[in-house]
Parts: structure tokens; C-alpha cells; sequence
């Protein structure tokens, strides 16, 4: 069993709101291993992307923060380290993409001076060689007449094509974990499936492990091998793709699942009728509580999903679920 | 190129403007009762109607208006401001004197300003909650609120009379008869009171401004994206964030030049600083129409030049704006 | 029957949350507060205190709190005091009136050229520009020496060279609010143009062009006082800037005939200001997040 890349363990991310401190993240823990694809599954709200941020570092000052847990790469915890090696590290050793192409690109810089630059910050490159790689980068990333576009501004280009961009800066110095937030959602579908191509090609040629945010279950089933489910700020599921999408542990995982048909193997020529999950997400002043987060909106729910928060029980080999009635539906 | 024609465009159309200035206030100062003869005959002392219209005729005062405005704009062109009928010389002549004084504050107090009020608002955008924000707020509407004539008594009064600093009045102390450079510290020294007094307006703007965009920028999405490059602070500001947050204040600094100008005149009757606000505010009272004609005219003239500038430091900042428009 | 229903929030009627908005900030109650005052003695200040400004009541150049006259005597021998009170209404007078025939040409112009669009729009736009071209107090001072400097004159001088910067906002605000589904919904169902443009769209779009309204009183206030610090003054009354004007060469004996008319002129702007910038708050609903 090889090392694993990212180990976090038991990480909780506190977030300042108007009633006081709520725990966006609560006790999360999970591992990566080098080259894997992996993916954060959940709602809006479910701490997803504050995972991701915690991870770089790059949580907001003032609102959130990282209580207790720990991030260890590299053999040293990242939750504790110090400014200096956090910038060290991102666009470097962990890099990140982000959901809204149109607006994360300076736009009074050409979209080849932002990528030379992360070059020139980690690597030390010239000008002239950050250049030259920029134009190779945006060639990597599938944009058309590299050369000539390198000096285009991010007005001039479309949100698939900036976000290749986004994508070449994140990679320029072949990072070892690429974390995606959500990368196409902002995008049309065609220009959807181009992306998670690419990102795919791209992580077979360098090696660099992926950890895919999302709320579609689609786009898991297209890119990750392993997939984490959210809720609440808790992790309710865990396992390789195709195993959990055959047989889901959780019911909170089944009822994503059902919202995707196409996903399924097994599909009749029946119709099949869209399960809703009823209900709604609880709000942050509830999170952190001891019991199921979930119970409000379960059909399984007994009196101790309301008392006692479920702990990670194995299901099937390599697949864990969080919930106290796991084997009423085996 | 792209950028002459804008430039050529620009111009022509400054140029329209300019003789809009110009037809407006020929036409108003035809349109007010009473006119130069008249103030004339009173620092004669009285004249009957003859000798009014004598001098109305040598001054051509009698002619239809239209061939009057006519000849002016004929003049203009030529580079011929007319005569100047209260103090006997020619207009332009006149103007050039003094224009020297006018610019040198105007464009002394709006950089200062800018400069100023855009590192202020910089570095108080990083501490929202801290002194200099509070300062930023403070002083924007003390500089804002007070009229500029007080604001430049008031320091006259603690820097001059009080506390003796800097001289009163003028540009120059006129026993200094030294070499160029002692010649150009005197009038440093002149002109350090009222440049602050009319730059402390617009430098409360500007800061308050700038603050305001730097905060916004600084919550934007590529800003998130610089520190997931792992950059220092130092580039995420003064590289990614400030160049972003220039336009509007550039922009403002822009329409606010028929401010300074207007601020610079009462600045000038404070200090006797000898610009074109003394010259215009006597010759207003004489009616001296050619002169002043020729100081709107000047005036309107710096304050479109000021625009231009304006708008092409704008697209040397912004590149969204060189192919807008 | 489920728990969603406790996350239905009840709306409030916008006035009433702006005005809640405005009530939290104290700097701009005060100033509120400060104004009403200001104005109280302008309107009752001549009754009280019945002295006659014009009149010379002691010896020039008596420092304030001597012989009974609280801010002293001018140049003249006038008593500071009613010269302020006289002044406030002055100012106060060509404050708001010009601030009205600003707000009202400027809104007019911006109506018409962010409704109409097309050939209209540009004939406005350019003369708008040419207006802002225009160095403001200079071709004030023309037009208050050519034809009187009564208080009518001054108020339309002000007018007429500050118009720009409302007829800007409004324009912006009609150009972005015509887009707005709700005045297209309007003009579907039969409105015609009269009515959307002062019963749909101007409604809406008030709340910037009142914080400029208010804005405006300081900044005529402030126009004012330089034309009269000037001496382009109506000589039958008296104004705070000419107070500053004419005791201006004594500054080095008898400051306080300066510091105090100004500092009359600073406060009540100041106030205006923060009133100003209060309303700002409350009713631009972008920032009351925070």
C-alpha cells in the first residue's frame, strides 16, 4: 500500500456567522493518493470548496479558519504551517481552478503574462522562457494558434477557452494535486465534456492527482475513480465511483443518484420516476451537531439518528458510509 | 493606427467644443446690458452719447452681432485674441503672462492629489477597521465640506503669520536674484500653501475613491486566483489589484478638472497668486470683453486638454478601453 | 407541516428599512439633528437676536466674547453674530433653491436623453459635456457681473453650471432600469411613454438622484459663498463668504472675523455631507450587507 499524497485528518473549519461560530467543516477526514482522481460530492453549502481552501490556505481572513485537524502533505501539516511555505506550495505543489472562468483572470493582464508569471514565481524562469512556455502550455490545453493568442487579452477569449487557461496556470509547474471547484458549471455542455477530456488526457501525461469538486453527479461518474459524499459539512460516503453508484450505502447518496438516470447501468424501458429527496439543508447554526444531519429528510430515521451522530461503518470492501440503518437496504 | 485616429477624433471634437465655448459666451456678453464703452466712459469720468459712439465704432462695437462673432471666431483661428481695451494690451499677451502661474498649480495640485489619494486609498484598503481608513473617511469629507478660500486663510493664518513658514503672497520673492535653482525653491516655497490648499478638495475624493475600488478589487475573483498562484502580497496589490482599481480614480480626476480650475481661482485671490484668477476676476468687473472671452476660452482650453490627457493615460492603464468606443 | 415555513422572511416596506438603516448611524443623525437646528435659527434667529448686521454696533475689530458680543465685530464694527444668523438664511435660501433648479434641469435632461436614446440621447449628451467643460465658477462669475448679482441671478448661475452631474446619474439610472423586465411588462400592457418615464422608471431610480439632491444643497452652499467671497454678492444682504471676503486683509489682528463665518459654512455642509452620505447608505441596497 503505497503512501498516501494528502492524508487530512479530523479537520473542522469554523466559520464566523452573526449567531456566533459554525463548524462549515466537522471532523472530516480522507486521503489521497498520488496520481488518483478523486471527488467531493454534495450540495451548495455542503463545505466542499471550504475543504479546498482550507487545503491551500487560502481561506478567508476574518471569516473562517481552520480549529483543529490536520493537512498533512509533503510530510508536514499544512493547517499549522507558516505564510511563507503556503505560498511556496500553491500554484506550485497543490494548485487550484475555480468555478467562474469569466471573472478569475486579471483582465488588464494578457492571459500570457498570468501564466509566465506563476513560472517565473516558482521556477525562477526568465521572461523570455516563462514566454515560451506560457505558449506551450496554452498548446497543451488545446487552444488553437497558440502563439498568436498568447498575447490576447481575457476579454478577447471564450469561457471554455479561459478556462483552459486557468487550467494552464494551474499546471504550468506540474503540480502534484490539481483541486477543481467546480471547473465547467459556469460552461455549456458540449465545452463541459471537452474540459474533463482534457483534464483527463492531462492527468495520464503528468501524473498529477485530481480532486474534483462538484454537485453533479454526471461529471463523478466521467472523471473521478473514488468519490467522497458531503453533507452538512460531514463526509456521509465513501468509495470507488462505480461501486457506490451500483449500490449506494447512504440515502442521501441514492437520492443524488436518482436525480442522474443515465448514470445508472440498469435502466428499464419503463420510465423511471425521479426520487425527490424532500426537505431542505440544514442551516450553518446546525451544523456541528450530535446527531444525523440528515435525519430531518430520511426515510430510515429512528430515534437514534436524532442523538447520536453516525460514525464511518464499512459497507462493502473499500466503500464506508456514515448512517445507523446501512444494513436495512443491503 | 487605431490610436491616432482616436487621438485625431479626439481633437477635432475638443476643437467643436471649444467654439461652443466660444459662441456661448460671445453671445452672452452681447446679450447683458451695458458694455465696455460704457465702463470706459466711467473711468473718464462721464461721456455724452457721441463719445460713446466713437468708441463703440473704433472698437467696432456697432456692427451687427453676427459679423461681430464672426470676425472673432476669424481671429481665434489666427491665433489673434483681440485687444484688450481696460489694460491696453493685447489679449493673448495678456493671458500668456499669466497662464504659466495657473497651470503650475493646477497641475502640481491634481497630481499631488492623485498620487496622494490613490496611495492612501491603497494602503487603507488593506485595513478596513484600521486609523488610516478612519482617517480616509475623516479627512474626505473635511477636505470636501470646507470651503477652499477658508481652508487656504486657515493655513495662511498658522504657516504664514503665525508660525513663519512660508511667505504670505506671490510666486516670487522679488529680492531673490540668485541662480535658476535658488530662483526654483523660492518658488517652491511659494507655492507649497496654496498647492495643498486646492489639492486637499480633490485628495479627499480621490482617497475616498480609490479606498472604495481597492476594496472591491481586492474581494474579486482573479485576486482569489493571484494567491492560488501562491504570489506575495506585494504582487497581489501593487501588481494584480492597483492597475485594476486606477480607471475609476483616473476617470474621476478627469471631470474634475473644471473643479480645480474653478478652485485655483479662489485659491489664486487667497494667496495673490498672479494666475488668470485675478486677471479674470478684474476684467469681469470692467467688462473687458476681449479679455474675458479669452480666459473662458483659455480655461475651457485646459480643461478639455486635461480630458484628453485623461483619457489616454485611461486606455494605457485599462485595455478594455483601447477597443471599447 | 415541514420546517420550511420558518424560513420565509417577511418583507418590509423600503422606506421603512431605509429609514431604519439611517436611524444606526449616528454621524448622520447628529448632522440631521445639527441642520434642523441651523435652520431653526435661520428662520427664528432674526426675532431673537433683533440686531441689524448692517449696523455698526462697537468699535471694529473686537474680539469675540468682549463687551457682550459673543463672536465680536468686523472690519466695520458689525456684530458677527446676526452677520451669521443673516448669513444662515442666505445660505440656506440659495442652498436649497439651487439645488432645485440643478436637480430639476439636471433630471429633466437625463430623463429624456437615458429614455429616449437615439439622436435625442446624443444632442443631450453633448451638450451635457460641453456644460461640464465649462469652468464652473468663472462662467458663474460672468454671468452674476453681466446681469446682477440679486439672489435670483446667483441661484440660476449655480443652476445652470451644475446640472451635469445629476443629469449623468440619472441618465445612468434610466438606461439601466428601461432593461428591467418590470417596464417592459408596463409597456406591454399599454403604458405610454409619459407614464413610464415619471410614474415607473423615475420612481426607482430616486434614490441615487436624492443623495445627489442632497449633496448638491452643500455644494451650492459652498458656489455661493465663493462668489460672494469673491464680492459678487447681492449687497442688500449678507453672506457668509462675503463676511470671509471683505474682513480678509486683517487676517494677522482679527482672524476670527474669518475663522468663524467659515467655520459656519464648514459645519453646516459638513452636516449636509453626512446626511448625504447616510442616505447613500440607507437606500443603496447594494451595501446594506454590511
Amino acid at each position: 500500500m503505497t503512501e498516501p499524497l494528502l492524508s487530512v485528518q479530523n479537520l473542522r473549519i469554523e466559520l464566523n456567522t452573526r449567531d456566533g461560530v459554525a463548524p462549515v467543516i466537522d471532523d472530516f477526514s480522507f486521503d489521497l493518493f498520488p496520481g488518483e482522481a478523486i471527488s467531493f460530492v454534495g450540495e451548495s453549502g455542503c463545505g466542499k470548496s471550504m475543504t479546498a481552501l482550507g487545503i491551500m490556505g487560502l481561506l478567508p481572513d476574518g471569516v473562517g479558519k481552520i480549529a483543529s485537524g490536520s493537512i498533512n502533505f509533503a510530510g508536514e501539516d499544512l493547517a499549522t504551517a507558516d505564510d511563507k511555505r503556503l505560498r511556496n506550495i500553491r500554484g506550485n505543489e497543490i494548485s487550484m481552478i475555480f468555478q467562474e472562468p469569466m471573472t478569475s483572470l486579471n483582465p488588464v493582464y494578457t492571459i500570457g503574462e498570468q501564466i509566465a508569471e506563476v513560472l517565473r514565481a516558482h521556477q525562477g524562469l526568465s521572461r523570455q522562457a516563462s514566454w515560451s512556455k506560457a505558449i506551450e502550455l496554452l498548446d497543451a490545453v488545446r487552444i488553437p494558434n497558440p502563439q498568436a493568442r498568447v498575447s490576447d487579452y481575457p476579454f478577447q477569449m471564450s469561457g471554455g477557452q479561459r478556462q483552459r487557461v486557468m487550467i494552464a496556470i494551474a499546471l504550468a509547474c506540474e503540480p502534484k494535486i490539481l483541486i477543481a471547484d467546480e471547473p465547467t458549471t459556469a460552461l455549456d455542455v458540449t465545452v463541459q465534456a471537452q474540459i474533463f477530456d482534457l483534464l483527463n488526457d492531462l492527468r495520464k501525461q503528468t501524473g498529477t492527482a485530481i480532486i474534483l469538486i462538484t454537485h453533479d453527479m454526471g461529471a463523478v461518474a466521467e472523471m473521478a475513480e473514488r468519490m467522497i459524499v458531503m453533507y452538512a459539512g460531514r463526509k456521509v460516503e465513501e468509495g470507488p465511483v462505480q461501486q457506490v453508484i451500483d449500490n449506494a450505502g447512504h440515502p442521501y447518496t441514492q437520492g443524488l443518484i436518482s436525480c442522474v438516470p443515465h448514470i445508472l447501468e440498469k435502466l428499464t424501458t419503463e420510465r423511471q420516476t425521479l426520487q425527490e429527496v424532500p426537505g431542505i439543508v440544514p442551516s450553518l447554526r446546525d451544523f456541528g451537531k450530535d446527531q444525523c444531519l440528515f435525519a430531518t429528510r430520511c426515510k430510515y430515521v429512528s430515534e437514534k439518528c436524532n442523538n447520536v451522530r453516525p460514525t464511518e461503518i464499512e459497507f462493502e470492501s473499500s466503500q464506508t458510509v456514515a448512517c445507523w440503518h446501512t444494513e436495512r437496504k443491503q | 493606427m487605431a490610436l491616432l485616429y482616436t487621438i485625431a477624433t479626439r481633437i477635432m471634437y475638443a476643437g467643436i467644443l471649444l467654439l461652443a465655448v466660444i459662441i456661448l459666451n460671445f453671445g452672452m456678453m452681447h446679450l447683458a446690458p451695458g458694455d465696455v464703452a460704457d465702463s470706459i466712459s466711467q473711468s473718464m469720468g462721464g461721456a455724452d452719447e457721441q463719445v460713446l459712439n466713437e468708441i463703440r465704432a473704433t472698437y467696432g462695437l456697432d456692427k451687427p452681432f453676427i459679423i461681430q462673432l464672426g470676425s472673432y471666431i476669424g481671429k481665434v483661428l489666427r491665433f489673434d485674441l483681440g485687444y484688450s481695451f481696460f489694460y491696453t494690451q493685447p489679449v493673448s499677451q495678456l493671458i500668456f503672462q499669466k497662464l504659466p502661474a495657473t497651470l503650475l498649480l493646477v497641475i502640481t495640485a491634481q497630481f499631488l492629489a492623485l498620487i496622494v489619494g490613490v496611495f492612501l486609498g491603497v494602503y487603507s484598503a488593506q485595513r478596513p477597521n484600521g486609523i488610516s481608513s478612519h482617517f480616509v473617511s475623516f479627512f474626505a469629507l473635511f477636505g470636501y465640506s470646507a470651503p477652499v478660500f477658508w481652508s487656504g486663510l486657515l493655513l495662511l493664518i498658522g504657516f504664514s503669520l503665525h508660525i513663519q513658514w512660508f511667505p504670505v503672497a506671490g510666486m516670487r520673492d522679488v529680492t531673490i536674484e540668485g541662480n535658476f535653482f535658488e530662483e526654483t525653491i523660492d518658488v517652491i516655497r511659494h507655492m507649497v500653501l496654496p498647492v495643498i490648499t486646492l489639492a486637499s478638495i480633490f485628495l479627499a475624493l480621490y482617497s475616498r475613491l480609490s479606498r472604495a475600488t481597492m476594496m472591491e478589487v481586492l474581494g474579486s475573483d482573479y485576486i482569489r486566483t493571484a494567491k492560488s498562484k501562491g504570489l506575495t502580497d506585494r504582487e497581489i496589490i501593487y501588481k494584480h489589484a492597483l492597475k485594476n482599481s486606477l480607471s475609476p480614480v483616473i476617470t474621476l480626476a478627469g471631470l474634475q478638472f473644471s473643479a480645480v480650475v474653478s478652485g485655483a481661482i479662489l485659491v489664486e485671490s487667497v494667496f495673490s497668486w498672479p494666475g488668470l484668477g485675478t486677471l479674470a476676476f478684474e476684467s469681469i468687473i470692467a467688462r473687458d470683453t476681449p479679455t474675458i472671452l479669452g480666459i473662458l476660452f483659455f480655461s475651457a482650453l485646459v480643461v478639455i486638454v486635461g480630458n484628453l490627457l485623461t483619457d489616454l493615460t485611461l486606455r494605457l492603464v485599462d485595455p478594455r478601453v483601447r477597443t471599447n468606443k | 407541516m415541514n420546517n420550511e415555513d420558518q424560513y420565509v422572511v417577511k418583507a418590509r416596506h423600503p422606506f421603512a428599512e431605509a429609514f431604519e438603516m439611517f436611524s444606526k448611524n449616528i454621524a448622520a443623525v447628529i448632522a440631521l439633528i445639527i441642520l434642523f437646528l441651523i435652520i431653526l435659527v435661520a428662520i427664528f434667529g432674526p426675532t431673537l437676536y433683533p440686531v441689524d448686521p448692517f449696523d455698526m454696533v462697537w468699535m471694529p475689530f473686537s474680539p469675540p466674547g468682549e463687551e457682550g458680543f459673543i463672536f465680536g465685530t468686523d472690519y466695520l464694527g458689525r456684530d458677527l453674530v446676526a452677520m451669521i444668523i443673516h448669513g444662515a438664511r442666505v445660505s440656506i435660501i440659495i442652498g436649497v433653491s439651487a439645488a432645485f433648479v440643478t436637480v430639476f434641469i439636471g433630471v429633466s435632461v437625463g430623463a429624456m436623453a437615458g429614455f429616449y436614446r437615439g439622436w435625442v440621447e446624443e444632442v443631450l449628451m453633448r451638450i451635457t459635456e460641453f456644460f461640464q467643460v465649462l469652468p464652473t465658477l468663472l462662467f458663474a462669475m460672468v454671468i452674476v457681473a453681466l446681469f446682477g448679482a440679486s439672489l435670483t441671478m446667483i441661484t440660476i448661475a449655480i443652476g445652470a453650471v451644475s446640472w451635469t452631474a445629476v443629469a449623468r446619474i440619472t441618465r445612468a439610472e434610466f438606461l439601466r432600469i428601461r432593461e428591467l423586465e418590470y417596464v417592459t411588462a408596463s409597456r406591454a400592457s399599454g403604458a405610454n411613454n409619459f407614464i413610464l418615464m415619471f410614474g415607473i422608471i423615475l420612481p426607482n431610480a430616486l434614490p441615487p438622484i436624492i443623495v445627489q439632491a442632497a449633496l448638491m444643497v452643500g455644494s451650492a452652499i459652498l458656489f455661493e459663498a465663493g462668489l460672494s467671497f469673491l464680492g459678487l454678492t447681492d449687497p442688500n444682504v449678507v453672506s457668509w463668504g462675503q463676511v470671509i471676503g471683505s474682513n480678509r486683509s486683517y487676517l494677522l489682528d482679527a482672524g476670527f472675523t474669518v475663522t468663524i463665518p467659515g467655520a459656519a459654512i464648514f459645519i453646516t455642509v459638513l452636516c449636509i455631507s453626512l446626511v448625504g452620505d447616510g442616505l447613500n447608505d440607507a437606500l443603496n441596497p447594494k451595501l446594506r450587507q454590511r
